[in-house]
């Protein structure tokens, strides 16, 4: 029973920080004036959201996340900053516009309803969840959703992938020709 | 054992909701796109929870799907990213208003 309970706090006390670690982050990304600050803040948040995904037992999502996302997508997105150059801007200084009244309004307004609706489900249907077994969520368990049950998802996955690759070469390519025909916008 | 599912879906609902304020106040294309990332993470947790909720592993293949789709989405933004700054149109999108061949 001890032993139960210690382990409890223990995950509460993982789940606290790393919940606090990515909405913290999370608002840093938004109010970072310079963007390379704001990536590296991404860059916590993904990993603390690693966190959570293990907490949910989702070995292998978590893994995924890292290696995808804090590693492939975010080095790819510091390399794109680094060409742009750095481009500060601050967002809430300046004064209110009706622009930023407008967002603010309307991201608290979804935040709202996102947790009265929790609010109305907490209490029945979203107290006890179902116990899971150790298989759940390893590279095996994953794998064999994938090429079983969900396989069309995960050609039409792959097509999507090719031709994301297809259109970032032919987005980044020098035409060495009309570089000079286009005329700016 | 830890905290329910109705945590976890609270830190989901606040992501998406600090990814919508980004995506709405911020004028640097990089930034809106980093939000949108927020916004798709808040989607992902609330479906890994749910997936943990129900014992079924489907919300883990719909995270992952989500997640290849938010790379592709990514190679895309970068690259338009790209080509509007060798065209030296100003990254800011608000000036981005017009489109013309």
């Amino acid at each position: 029973m001890i032993v139960a309970s210690v382990g409890n706090v223990l995950v509460w006390a993982v789940w606290v920080v790393a919940a606090f670690a990515c909405l913290g982050s999370a608002v840093a990304v938004v109010s970072f004036s310079n963007p390379f600050f704001s990536a590296l803040a991404l860059i916590g948040n993904l990993g603390s959201l690693a966190v959570l995904y293990l907490l949910l037992s989702s070995e292998f999502v978590a893994a995924a996340q890292v290696l995808v996302y804090a590693g492939a997508v975010m080095v790819m997105f510091l390399f794109v900053i680094a060409y742009v150059g750095p481009r500060t801007e601050s967002p809430w200084t300046g004064g209110p516009s009706w622009q930023a009244i407008g967002s603010v309004l309307a991201a608290g307004a979804l935040l709202v309803e996102i947790v009265v609706v929790i609010g109305l489900k907490a209490g029945g249907a979203l107290a006890h969840s179902h116990d899971v077994g150790g298989a759940f969520g390893t590279p095996s368990y994953i794998g064999r959703l994938f090429l079983t049950d969900h396989l069309l998802a995960f050609e039409i996955t792959s097509i999507v992938l090719l031709v994301a690759a297809i259109g970032g070469v032919i987005l980044g390519a020098h035409s060495r020709t009309a570089t000079d025909e286009v005329p700016p916008l | 054992m830890g905290p329910n599912t109705a945590w976890y879906l609270g830190v989901a609902g606040f992501l998406f909701g600090v990814g919508t304020l980004g995506v709405l106040i911020r004028r640097n294309p990089l930034i809106v796109l980093l939000s949108l990332e927020i916004m798709l993470n808040g989607a992902n947790l609330a479906l890994i929870a749910f997936a943990r909720h129900l014992n079924n592993g489907d919300g883990q293949i719909f995270a992952l799907t989500v997640m290849a789709v938010a790379a592709s989405e990514v190679v895309v933004g970068l690259g338009l990213i790209v080509a509007l700054n060798r065209k030296r149109v100003p990254l800011d999108v608000d000036r981005l208003s017009s489109l013309r061949g």
